[in-house]
């Protein structure tokens, strides 16, 4: 979003694509940013308004890339856009979602629990139109839909469709998808319903509603709780880069949990506090909390009891050289970021790493990458990123 | 009504099942006369292309849309030569209030009277164009990694630069350094800085003006109109001498940063060989060797020290982000080839963010370097000319003696910036230590000034604002944006602050940052141009407009504008420079007088609204509570209190507002006098994580909210009858609940006395 709002204000048209029905990407999932602690849908309300309000740029939502041609200055792209069977010309009723029997896992909620096949963004979601997941409905399904929705508001014929378009430039800005935190049995993810990952948490806080995290397993409030930081990356086994927000991360959710629930004692088992430029202070300002232990120590694994409180990582706190044996009952495994790329149907020689982060200026010219397509980074680099990439882009417009 | 004037009704969305839209009809016709009503399916997709039709077919030029929220359109689908205005029946009528309800039709009667009056009173914005040409020229002030960059950046995307660096040579700190961190995969390899191509590259650049031994000595004007002098920084008779002047558009501040002090109990400039880690690096790249100061003996074991010593000094609550990678990038030039060489870095925590920990690993790799978790607490010259290091809390626990040839300090960032707003404050109270009015006014000047003596002559850019020479700065020194999501916000509108002046950050990141500034820089210019607003309310064509006849002079416009937009003439009146302004309409809040106003915003036409209310009179027990809420965060938030239907008090009448801070305090006796019984306000949050994208605007509207409690006193009314508030946009639920507590307090209090006079 920034990069198009970025080089639209200088001038230049953008094509907007993104593959989700909604724009707004990882960020707007987040309950709130660090380290002011305020809500992403502030800044996302005024990049909507940006895009809403200006003819130079065209949203394509529900949309993928599958094949860049050409050059600098003249890319043909071929975009191919799903079926939404919702049109936009007339808002629909959210009663009418709830008269659908079928449901779908909330992707968008780290499928914590589900939806209507008819369903909506958050609350600021653009654009502001639902989707409908067609195949899903039994034929009752369809009938209810036709009778309840207003002329021309569906159209249950929608054909997937493909197109060229013209582009003289083209920043990557796919971002990324947690490291799947199946892979981490060791660390209990699959093994208990209260071990937790991250972005799950994110999403737990925002269903708690200011009231304190529940425990999935039992719906009691969460009382001691364990941060395993690294859960996966810094390790060869699985990523061995760092993933950049894991820390501050982690700490803006110790925050969380301890305003929420005064009584709830948190531990952190870390490698490294990251902590990186002003962020330091955030991290200072916790270790004033003495419900806040930090242990420098790598959780090798997970021991898992049964019911709730019975999880217990095995773990050195290397400072004392000491074998710790507590028990929490909510473990939250901070698990790191993978890059998420084009799926093209030829692949370009775009160059990058082994784990598939492009370089800023990646080896096809004019072809950009930005934010986490790139590196591991937080909004505010990625925005920066995507600012850069816009100049970059523009200059190919103009030869 | 002007008789091109229209209205159109929207009846689905269930409007039409909860309202009684003849009645709707009717007011809009009848009482407020308006020639052309009409009802309406839909006003989204072909239904608004039908709207656009009739609007064009019908001449019309004043509209109000009675349907969905402002917030479901996109805007530029609608005609931009027609007032437009939409009242959202659906979201903050419909959705949360009860069907066929005589109060919920007068919420919805009222709403169009009062959209009425607004578009009534509206005119269509023109552009500011000033008579002279705007400049596309960008002005970058530092010469190192980060200045270059942006230089080359924007030349190469065809827009004039003048470079000017402070020193005798372009390069800065980068320039001075042998190596650099890794930039690409398997990023293991230290690699070439690159100052030289670099500063080929914009020395040859010929769209790139190069100024070194300068420095600004002057600033005036604003965005499109900066009139720049240099002068010469050069030692000797020429220095302070004019060097230039010219005229730019835009500019990047890239002043870079400074080493910090390392922590006073390490002997650095007390033990010769004791030294920091920049100079290790210059010492580096001069002689390809490390020797010991004291006796040029090529050393052989190095201690680094991170931190600066520690990492939680007062002074400097923050990390510098570059030392862990410069340490052990330095740790490699002693062990590379060297057999018996040794390296220990004494660290609490290695930061290695992102694609650097494959850097870390290579380090760990390396037999000869030795990490070591621990905090060095002693660093003293042995009998053998060693330097003999204790550290304490080592892993695994317990304390650790090595002795080293070297020790290097890995000295932190601090930004070469200056604070604008104190060294403003400092000049002030300066002046007042002998113009103030009485003894007691003096002596506390007096010690005002003490306090900011800090801030006397450290001015870099040399701004002519009348709220300081240069821009306002964040934590720490650092004139970075608060903002996540907006980083490149300064508070000084076309002046762009990037490297690690703002942030401490390396090369890669400068490089970066230079060229999201360079682009901001880019379209600030644009925009100017084009007679728009920058951020955040990009592209609006509005701009304030000041009548002066009626200028007491008071200053307050000048003092409490979040952008030090408005210079002073000799008499305090204010000079307006419409392309520094972001339109938030703090200015208008703060003018006693009324004379500031926007072509869709002014203290007339809210007030218009305001009256445009029919309020009940006092036996019909039918409160009124008027409410301003931020456009930008409570507006939203309304929205979904329809969305999520909750009950909403129907006795508020809701205005939104550029920002809580251009609310004028005579709307608040406006609205008393028309018989309101209380006034709400929702804003941001205020505070050192303040969410107010016009920095100050909420929490001026707090403090205005004391002299509003004053006058309502002196009208013998209860202060409880203003209230203002902070809520997120993510607080929608809290909206109804504040409602509600407010409307209990009017019921104790009883109604506005002045109802109905």
């Amino acid at each position: 979003m920034t990069a198009a709002v970025e080089a639209a204000e200088v001038g230049c048209r953008v094509l907007l694509v993104e593959k989700d029905p909604f724009l707004g990407g990882r960020t707007v999932r987040n309950h709130r940013y660090f380290p002011k602690m305020c809500p992403p849908t502030c800044g996302y309300e005024i990049n909507v308004r940006r895009i809403r309000t200006n003819p130079a740029i065209e949203v394509l939502t529900m949309t993928t890339v599958e094949e860049i041609r050409g050059k600098p200055g003249a890319f043909r792209v071929r975009v191919r856009q799903r079926p939404r069977y919702v049109t936009g010309d007339r808002s629909l009723e959210e009663s009418i979602g709830d008269q659908l029997t079928s449901e779908r896992p909330d992707e968008f909620n780290c499928n914590i629990g589900t939806t209507k096949a008819l369903y909506w963004g958050h609350d600021s979601a653009y654009p502001p139109v639902a989707v409908l997941e067609r195949d899903l409905l039994a034929p009752a399904e369809v009938e209810t839909l036709q009778r309840e929705c207003p002329p021309g508001s569906i159209d249950l014929d929608q054909a997937e469709d493909a197109w060229e378009v013209d582009a003289s430039a083209i920043i990557i800005a796919t971002g990324w998808k947690p490291y799947e935190a199946t892979r981490l049995e060791e660390l209990g993810f699959g093994r208990h319903p209260d071990v937790v990952s991250n972005v799950m948490l994110e999403r737990m806080v925002i269903g708690a509603e200011d009231g304190p995290v529940l425990r999935p397993s039992d719906g009691q409030p969460a009382q001691k709780v364990a941060f395993v930081q690294c859960a996966g990356s810094r390790d060869e086994d699985h990523l061995p880069y760092c993933s950049a927000v894991c820390c501050m991360g982690s700490l803006k959710q110790v925050r969380y949990l301890r305003e929420q629930n005064p009584d709830a004692q948190v531990t952190v088992f870390y490698i490294d506090i990251r902590t990186v430029g002003r962020h330091e202070k955030f991290y200072t300002e916790l270790l004033e909390d003495e419900q806040v232990r930090f242990v420098k120590g790598k959780v090798a694994k997970l021991e898992v009891g049964a019911g709730p409180g019975g999880l217990t990582p095995e773990v050195e706190d290397t400072l004392s050289a000491e074998i710790l044996h507590d028990s929490f009952d909510l473990v939250v495994l901070a698990t790191g970021m993978v890059p998420n790329g084009l799926e093209l149907k030829e692949p370009l020689e775009l160059g990058g790493d082994e784990h598939g982060f492009l370089s800023g200026k990646t080896d096809v010219e004019g072809i950009f990458a930005v934010g986490c397509a790139s590196h591991p980074c937080d909004v505010s680099r990625a925005t920066k990123d995507s600012t850069a990439a816009a100049l970059k882009a523009i200059r190919c417009a103009k030869g | 009504m002007s008789e091109k004037t229209g209205v159109f009704i929207c009846t689905g969305y269930g409007i039409a099942e909860a309202l009684d839209i003849e009645a709707l009809c009717k007011v809009v016709e009848e009482e407020c006369e308006v020639p052309y009503c009409k009802t309406v399916e839909s006003c989204e997709g072909s239904g608004l292309q039908e709207i656009c039709r009739e609007i064009e077919a019908q001449g019309l030029e004043r509209v109000v849309i009675a349907g969905v929220s402002p917030r479901a359109y996109d805007d530029h689908l609608l005609p931009s030569n027609v007032l437009i205005e939409k009242v959202a029946l659906r979201e903050h009528v419909v959705w949360c209030q009860p069907p066929e309800d005589e109060d919920t039709q007068m919420l919805a009667e009222d709403y169009l009277r009062m959209y009425l009056a607004k578009v009534e009173k509206t005119s269509l914005a023109e552009p500011y164009q000033p008579e002279e040409e705007l400049s596309k020229v960008v002005l970058v002030v530092g010469g190192g990694v980060t200045g270059m960059t942006a230089a080359k950046e924007a030349a190469e995307a065809g827009y004039p630069v003048k470079l000017v660096e402070k020193t005798g040579r372009l390069g800065g700190w980068l320039g001075r350094q042998h190596k650099s961190f890794p930039t690409s995969a398997p990023f293991r390899e230290l690699e070439d800085p690159g100052i030289d191509e670099l500063r080929s590259a914009v020395e040859s650049n010929p769209l790139i003006d190069v100024f070194t031994s300068a420095s600004t000595s002057s600033i005036t004007g604003a965005p499109g109109l900066f009139d720049v002098a240099l002068s010469s920084t050069a030692e000797g008779n020429g220095n302070g001498q004019e060097l230039a002047h010219f005229r730019v558009g835009s500019i990047v501040q890239a002043t870079g940063w400074q080493p910090t002090d390392p922590l006073a109990s390490l002997p650095y400039g007390e033990l010769p060989d004791v030294i920091l880690s920049v100079e290790l690096e210059e010492m580096f790249r001069e002689s390809g060797k490390i020797t010991r100061p004291s006796d040029g003996a090529e050393a052989k074991s190095i201690a680094f020290i991170q931190c600066g010593g520690d990492a939680h000094v007062e002074e400097r609550p923050y990390c510098s982000s570059i030392c862990c990678m410069t340490s052990l990038k330095q740790a490699l030039y002693l062990t590379e080839g060297a057999e018996d060489a040794k390296a220990y870095i004494f660290y609490e925590f290695m930061r290695t963010p992102g694609q650097y920990e494959d850097f870390y690993r290579r380090a760990q790799e390396e037999s000869a370097v030795f990490l070591t978790r621990g905090k060095v607490e002693e660093v003293q010259q042995g009998p053998d000319g060693k330097l003999h290091l204790k550290a304490a809390d080592t892993m695994p626990g317990g304390e650790l003696e090595v002795a080293v040839d070297l020790v290097v300090v890995a000295a932190g960032m601090r930004p070469n910036a200056a604070d604008g707003e104190a060294i403003r404050a400092y000049e002030d109270a300066k002046l007042a230590t002998t113009n103030a009015e009485s003894d007691n006014l003096r002596e506390e000047a007096a010690k005002k000034a003490e306090e900011l003596s800090a801030h006397a002559g450290t001015q870099i850019l040399n701004l002519e604002y009348r709220q300081g020479p240069d821009l306002p700065t964040l934590e720490q020194e650092f004139p970075d944006s608060h903002f996540i999501c907006f980083p490149y916000e300064s508070r000084r509108t076309g002046i762009y602050p990037a490297g690690a002046v703002r942030q401490p950050m390396d090369g890669s990141a400068s490089r970066n940052d230079a060229t999201g500034a360079a682009l901001k820089a880019i379209q600030c210019m644009e925009m100017a141009g084009r007679g728009e607003a920058v951020h955040p309310r990009a592209r609006d064509l509005t701009y304030p407009d000041f009548f002066f006849q009626r200028c007491t002079q008071c200053k307050r416009c000048t003092e409490e504008c979040p952008f030090g937009v408005l210079n002073e003439d000799e008499k305090g009146t204010p000079l307006p420079n419409p392309t520094r302004c972001r339109r938030c309409g703090i200015c208008m809040g703060a003018c006693p007088e009324r004379i500031v106003s926007f072509a869709d915003y002014s203290v007339d036409i809210i007030s218009s609204m305001i009256k445009a209310v029919d309020v009940p009179d006092e036996f019909e027990e039918k409160p009124r509570v008027l409410a301003f809420m931020c456009e930008n965060d409570a507006f939203p938030a309304l929205d979904a209190v329809g969305k999520h239907r909750l009950p909403l008090s129907p006795f508020v009448r809701v205005i939104p507002v550029r920002c809580l801070g251009s609310v004028n305090s005579v709307w608040i006796t406006d609205a008393l006098a028309a018989g309101f019984d209380g006034i709400l306000s929702f804003g941001c949050k205020h505070g050192d994580d303040y969410q107010c994208h016009f920095i100050k605007g909420s929490e001026l509207a707090d403090y205005r909210a004391n002299n509003i409690k004053k006058t309502l006193e002196q009208m013998q009314l209860e202060s409880e009858r203003a209230a203002v508030h902070q809520v997120q946009i993510t607080d929608y639920a809290e909206i109804p609940k504040i409602v509600d507590e407010f409307m209990e307090m009017i019921e104790r209090v009883g109604m506005n006395p002045f109802k109905g006079m």
